[in-house]
């Protein structure tokens, strides 16, 4: 039963790190990371770290979301402002 | 030449990998020679608090944890120097959204109240104080998002007391035991669960306005803001 969670977290791990890497949406990217964080979180309390598991929710998945998300914004209200719409993005 | 360029970081990352994944399976087939986890639990009585994790990262190897904190200050300053708005607190940013604003009258007393919670786990159980600050830290992102006052996050004295306090008491701890004739962060016997436990307040604290200061120093208004240089 155990080993079914990990490979399932595993899996959904990488495929959440894939996603998160490859994806042309900047915000599809963030909300990828903030999953893969939660996720990573579950992963170190199988691992037995609660403490790091806590770190990683609140910090990885939480603050860091936060910040890129803000991030995002800015990068698309400056492309508003720079180039004409329907340019590659 | 571009094309040469990603197949050759692909090939760099994938060689990187596989040496990092041998090596994983090298150390999990040796037999473990240091017997950590028997010293830590041997000499966790005398650390003054229950949680091994606490007594690592505040007793036995505090000196990691105060330059990591070092190292936060020096981030959060970087920061808040680097904010192209004058005042870190604008009211022209707060919104009006009333779904928000209802959320966080439940949400804020309830996330300072799990932050002083995780605090105090930290002596007998997960928790501790940068999971404490961050806790602080996402309070203070709420109430900013919500258009909640915060004075304290002006530029001035009470920001730059309340981002060096935690390593200031950090260090005049471990200076203190220095003058006191013993090794640097070595504390007296019998104070170190007190010690520890005022150490991790302030630098729960301090935590906590340092990634706020990371946050709230983002530049806001696009007036203001230089240009963005250009796609990601």
């Amino acid at each position: 039963m155990s080993w079914l969670l990990d490979g399932l977290l595993i899996v959904s791990l990488l495929v959440t790190a894939v996603a998160a890497l490859l994806s042309r949406d900047l915000f599809r990217a963030v909300v990828m990371f903030m999953a893969f964080g939660l996720l990573m979180a579950l992963a170190w309390v199988r691992l037995q770290a609660p403490d790091i598991a806590l770190a990683e929710a609140a910090i990885g998945a939480g603050l860091t979301g936060v910040l890129l998300l803000d991030a995002v914004s800015h990068f698309q209200r400056g492309r508003l402002r720079e180039q004409p719409p329907g340019e590659e993005g | 030449m571009r094309r040469l360029l990603v197949l050759l970081t692909v090939a760099a990352c994938t060689a990187l990998t596989i040496v990092l994944a041998l090596a994983v399976l090298q150390a999990a087939g040796s037999a473990v020679v240091s017997d950590l986890p028997q010293q830590l639990a041997a000499s966790l009585g005398r650390s003054g608090v229950e949680h091994p994790t606490t007594a690592v990262l505040l007793n036995f190897r505090s000196y990691d944890t105060l330059l990591e904190i070092g190292v936060l200050v020096i981030a959060g300053m970087s920061g808040i120097s680097l904010a192209s708005t004058r005042s870190l607190e604008d009211p022209a940013l707060r919104s009006s959204d009333v779904l928000l604003y209802a959320l966080q009258r439940w949400f804020v007393p309830l996330m300072l109240l799990l932050a002083a919670y995780l605090l105090w786990a930290g002596s007998h159980r997960p928790g501790g104080a940068f999971q404490a600050g961050a806790v602080l830290a996402a309070t203070g992102v709420l109430m900013r998002l919500g258009g909640l006052p915060m004075a304290f996050i002006r530029p001035g004295v009470l920001l730059r007391l309340g981002l060096v306090l935690g390593f200031a008491v950090f260090l005049l701890v471990a200076i203190a035991s220095v003058l006191a004739g013993k090794a640097f962060l070595a504390y007296p016997p019998g104070m170190a669960g007190g010690l520890i436990l005022a150490i991790e307040t302030v630098l729960t604290l301090s935590i906590g306005m340092i990634l706020l200061a990371l946050f709230v120093a983002a530049p806001i208004s696009a007036e203001h803001e230089p240009e963005e240089g250009g796609e990601s």
